[in-house]
C-alpha cells in the first residue's frame, strides 16, 4: 500500500489540505463572470455551427458549373473549406469546452435548467449517459490504476511498459491511426468495453442496452450530418439550377455530395483534435501508473497525489486552451474535475508551485513534446520491452 | 381569458419544428432562434424587461414582455420568475399586478424589497430595461370566478395588494366593477403600493369602498398593533359574512383572517393566497434531524454527520452513485425541502430544488430528498 513517492503520510495529508484550500477558495468565488463566460462560449459555438453550415451552402454558388462570375474551383474549395472549418471548430468547442465540462457538472452550481450535467446531450455519437459513466465515474475515480482505469490504452493500446506485451499490440501504430480519425466512435463504444467482449469477460447480452443507446444516438447524428443538411443543400440548389438553366438532378446530387463531404471534414477535424488533446492528458512520457495495491484504502489526499502524478498538461495560448476544452490543464482538471474550466488557468501556477514545494513532478510541455512522446511511446511499445526508454519507473 | 386547452392535433408550426429539430439535434431549433431573439424560444420561456417604475421607496413595478409560449393569466394568478444573481439561478413566485386586458402583450409584477431578501432586492434595485428573465406560465387558483362574486371583500397588506390590483384593474377594464369593499394595511401612507391609483379609483367609483389602515405613526419604525381586528372588520364591512373574501398578505394577517372566518363558520367564502417559504432555516452547528427519501417513502434519523448516501443504504435503499467522494456527480439528487451540509466545505444548501451530492452531504436538521 502507499503512493510511490518520497512523501511521508503526514506530508501527503498536508498536501491534500492545501489542495482542498485551493479548491474551496476558487469554488467560493464562482459568480456572474463565470456565468457570462460559459454563456458567451455557448453563443459563439452555436453561431459558428450555424454560420459554418450557411457558408458551405453559399460556397455551392461558386461551383464552376454555376457559370456565375467569380465561380471557379479554387474559390469554391476555399469557401467550402472555410465553412467546414467553422463547423469543425464549433464541434470541437461543443464537445470539449462545453459538452465535456458541462457533463462534469462544472456548471451545475448555476442551477440554470438549460445547462445541467444530468440533461446535457452532446454533438457526438457517444450517448452522454454512457460517457458520464465511463469517464466521470470510472476514469476520474481510478485514474491510471491498472485493471481499474479503462482509459489506460483504451483496451487496445499498450501505453506503458508495465502492460504485458502481446502480439496483438504489433499493429498498434495502425490501430492508433484509425482511433485518431474515428475517435468519436472509439469514445462511443468505450463504455461497452469491446476488448472485454472479445476476450469473453463480458457477454453481448450484458451490453445490449448500451449498444441500443449508441445505435439510436449514432443514427440521429449520421442522419443530421450526412442526410438532412446535404439534402437541404440539394433542395436549395434547385431554384438556382432552374434560374441558371442547369440540369437539376446532377446539380442537386453534386450539392448533396459536397455538403456531406464538408460535414465529414468537420467531424474529422473534431476527431483528430480531440484525440490529440486527450492522448496528451495521460500518455506522454514521465506519467505514472499505479497498482490496485497502491491505491487500497486511499485517502482524498492520496487521490490528489495520484491525479497529479497521472496527468499531463500542454502549454499554449488562451485560444488554444479554449479549443482544448482547457484539457491542456489536464492536471488541474483531474484534481478539481467539477471546477469551472475557465478557472484552470488561474489555478495552474498555484498547483505547479505546490508540486515544486513538495518535490513532486508536474508534467507539462509543448504540444509537440507531449504528442511526440505519446506517439513515440505507442510505436515503441508495439514491440516487447520498452521499459528502459520510458520513465514510468517510480521515483 | 380562460387559457385555451392544448389542441388535440399538433399545430402546423410544431410539425415543422419537429423536422427542423432533426437538423439541430442534439439541440433544438429553439436554441438557434434564441441567438436572434430570446423571446422566440420554446425550450425555455423568457421575458424581456420593457420598463421599470418605482411605486414606493422600496417597491418597483417591472413591465415584462413574455416570449412566444406565454398564455394570458387570470387576474390574481402568479408566476415563477428566475434571476441569476452572482451567476446562480434563483426562482421566486410573484403575483401579476396588471390586468389581462392590457393590449400591449405585456404584464407587470410588483416587487417589494424585503429585508434580507436577496432576490427581491435584486429585482427592485438591479434589473434594468433590456434584461431577460426566465419565467413560468401563470398558475394558481386565487382568481375571481367568471360569474362575478356578488360583493367581494378584499383584504390585503403590503405587497399582498398585487393580485388584488390585477383583479380591480380587470373589473374596471371590463366595466363591471361590482360593490367592492377593500381593506388594505400598510405601515404609512407613503408605503401604499398603487396608493394614488386606489384613491383615484375610490373617488371615481362610489361602489368601490377603500379603507386604508396605517399600522405605524409617521417616523415610527415599529408596528402599532393596528393589524387585522374583528372590531375594524365589523365597523368597515358589517356584512362580511355574506361576501366572497379574497385575502393576500403576510403570514400573520392570513392566519388571523383564516381563524376569524373559521370561527364564524364561513371558511368556504374565504380565498387566500400564501407563498410557501422557499428557504429553510440553516442551522449553524451539526444538527440531527429526520431525512425523508421521497421516492421510496423511507425516513431515517440522521446524526448530522453521516453522509446521505450511507444513510439511504443503511435503510436498504440503493440510490445511483459512483465515486463516493464527490467527484463524479453520479449521485446528484434534488432537495425538496429542508437543509443539508456539504461535508467538504461545511456549506449549507437550503434552497428548494438545490442539487445535492448525497455522498458528501449530511442532513442539517430535517430534509426531504428525491431518492
Amino acid at each position: 500500500m502507499g503512493m510511490p513517492t518520497h512523501l511521508t503520510s503526514a506530508e501527503i495529508e498536508e498536501f491534500g489540505r492545501e489542495m482542498d484550500a485551493i479548491r474551496n477558495e476558487v469554488m467560493d468565488s464562482r459568480g456572474a463572470a463565470d456565468r457570462a463566460y460559459i454563456l458567451k462560449i455557448i453563443r459563439w459555438q452555436r453561431s459558428l455551427a450555424l454560420g459554418g453550415r450557411i457558408v458551405m451552402f453559399l460556397s455551392l454558388l461558386l461551383l464552376p458549373a454555376s457559370t456565375l462570375p467569380y465561380a471557379g474551383w479554387p474559390q469554391f474549395i476555399a469557401v467550402l473549406a472555410l465553412g467546414a472549418a467553422m463547423l469543425g471548430i464549433a464541434k470541437i468547442m461543443e464537445n470539449m469546452e462545453i459538452g465535456h465540462n458541462v457533463m462534469h457538472a462544472q456548471w451545475d452550481w448555476m442551477r440554470d435548467p438549460n445547462i445541467q450535467s444530468n440533461t446535457w446531450e452532446w454533438d457526438n455519437v457517444c450517448p452522454s449517459d454512457q460517457w458520464k459513466h465511463s469517464h466521470n465515474v470510472v476514469h476520474h475515480t481510478w485514474t491510471n490504476v491498472f485493471g481499474k482505469d479503462p482509459d489506460i490504452g483504451y483496451g487496445v493500446l499498450r501505453v506503458t511498459p508495465a502492460q504485458k506485451w502481446k502480439p496483438k499490440y504489433l499493429i498498434q501504430p495502425i490501430t492508433n491511426f484509425f482511433l485518431n480519425i474515428w475517435f468519436q466512435w472509439g469514445v462511443a463504444v468505450h463504455d461497452v468495453e469491446p476488448d472485454k467482449l472479445l476476450s469473453g469477460e463480458k457477454s453481448i447480452g450484458s451490453v445490449k442496452h448500451l449498444l441500443r443507446g449508441i445505435a439510436k444516438k449514432a443514427a440521429r447524428q449520421l442522419l443530421k450530418d450526412y442526410a438532412l443538411w446535404p439534402a437541404l443543400g440539394a433542395a436549395l440548389s434547385v431554384p438556382f439550377s432552374i434560374a441558371l438553366g442547369l440540369a437539376i438532378g446532377p446539380t442537386a446530387l453534386t450539392a448533396f455530395l459536397w455538403i456531406a463531404g464538408g460535414n465529414g471534414i468537420a467531424n474529422l477535424m473534431r476527431n483528430v483534435w480531440s484525440n490529440v488533446i486527450i492522448f496528451c492528458g495521460h500518455f506522454p512520457s514521465g506519467v505514472q501508473h499505479f497498482t490496485k495495491q497502491e491505491v487500497e484504502g486511499e485517502t482524498r489526499a492520496r487521490w490528489y497525489v495520484r491525479q497529479l502524478l497521472g496527468s499531463c498538461n500542454i502549454g499554449g495560448g488562451k485560444l488554444f486552451h479554449i479549443l482544448s476544452g482547457n484539457l491542456s490543464h489536464q492536471i488541474e482538471h483531474h484534481l478539481f474535475p467539477d471546477m469551472p474550466s475557465n478557472r484552470y488557468p488561474e489555478v495552474a501556477p498555484r498547483v505547479r508551485a505546490m508540486a515544486a514545494r513538495y518535490r513532486l513532478p508536474y508534467n507539462t510541455g509543448s504540444l509537440t513534446r507531449q504528442f511526440g512522446t505519446t506517439t513515440w511511446t505507442i510505436w515503441r511499445l508495439a514491440f516487447p520491452g520498452g521499459g528502459g526508454s520510458s520513465s514510468t519507473a517510480t521515483a | 381569458m380562460q387559457p385555451t386547452p392544448q389542441a388535440a392535433k399538433p399545430s402546423l408550426l410544431s410539425r415543422f419544428t419537429a423536422i427542423t429539430d432533426a437538423f439541430a439535434y442534439p439541440l433544438r431549433t429553439s436554441h438557434y432562434l434564441e441567438l436572434v431573439n430570446p423571446l422566440w424560444t420554446t425550450h425555455a420561456l423568457q421575458a424581456k424587461v420593457v420598463s421599470v417604475w418605482d411605486e414606493t421607496a422600496d417597491a418597483r413595478t417591472i413591465t415584462l414582455k413574455p416570449g412566444r409560449n406565454w398564455r394570458s393569466h387570470r387576474p390574481g394568478q402568479h408566476l415563477r420568475v428566475g434571476v441569476p444573481i452572482g451567476g446562480m439561478h434563483y426562482t421566486r413566485t410573484y403575483s401579476i399586478s396588471s390586468a389581462p386586458e392590457r393590449d400591449d402583450e405585456c404584464f407587470t409584477i410588483t416587487v417589494k424589497a424585503i429585508n434580507g431578501g436577496r432576490m427581491s432586492h435584486h429585482l427592485v434595485r438591479n434589473i434594468k430595461p433590456g434584461d431577460y428573465l426566465p419565467i413560468g406560465v401563470p398558475q394558481g387558483d386565487f382568481y375571481l370566478p367568471d360569474a362575478n362574486p356578488v360583493e367581494p371583500l378584499f383584504i390585503s397588506a403590503g405587497s399582498g395588494i398585487t393580485p388584488i390590483m390585477s383583479m380591480l384593474r380587470s373589473l374596471v377594464a371590463q366595466e363591471r366593477l361590482p360593490n367592492v369593499t377593500h381593506i388594505h394595511y400598510a405601515p404609512h401612507a407613503y408605503d401604499v403600493i398603487f396608493g394614488q391609483e386606489l384613491q383615484a379609483l375610490a373617488a371615481k367609483h362610489p361602489r368601490y369602498q377603500l379603507h386604508l389602515v396605517y399600522t405605524r405613526e409617521p417616523g415610527e419604525t415599529t408596528s402599532q398593533k393596528r393589524h387585522f381586528s374583528a372590531a375594524t372588520l365589523d365597523s368597515v364591512c358589517p356584512d362580511w359574512r355574506t361576501r366572497d373574501t379574497y385575502a393576500c398578505g403576510p403570514q400573520g394577517l392570513l392566519d388571523a383572517v383564516e381563524n376569524h372566518w373559521r370561527d364564524a363558520g364561513v371558511s368556504r367564502q374565504l380565498h387566500t393566497e400564501r407563498f410557501r417559504a422557499q428557504v429553510a432555516a440553516a442551522p449553524r452547528q451539526v444538527t440531527a434531524g429526520t431525512v425523508s427519501f421521497l421516492n421510496s417513502g423511507v425516513t431515517a434519523a440522521s446524526d448530522g454527520v453521516i453522509n446521505l448516501l450511507r444513510l439511504a443504504e443503511d435503510q436498504g435503499l440503493n440510490p445511483p452513485h459512483g465515486c463516493r467522494m464527490g467527484i463524479c456527480h453520479g449521485c446528484d439528487v434534488k432537495l425538496k425541502s429542508g437543509c443539508v451540509r456539504d461535508l467538504r466545505t461545511n456549506a449549507l444548501l437550503n434552497e428548494v430544488g438545490a442539487i445535492v451530492q448525497i455522498c458528501v452531504c449530511a442532513a442539517a436538521g430535517d430534509a426531504e430528498l428525491e431518492v
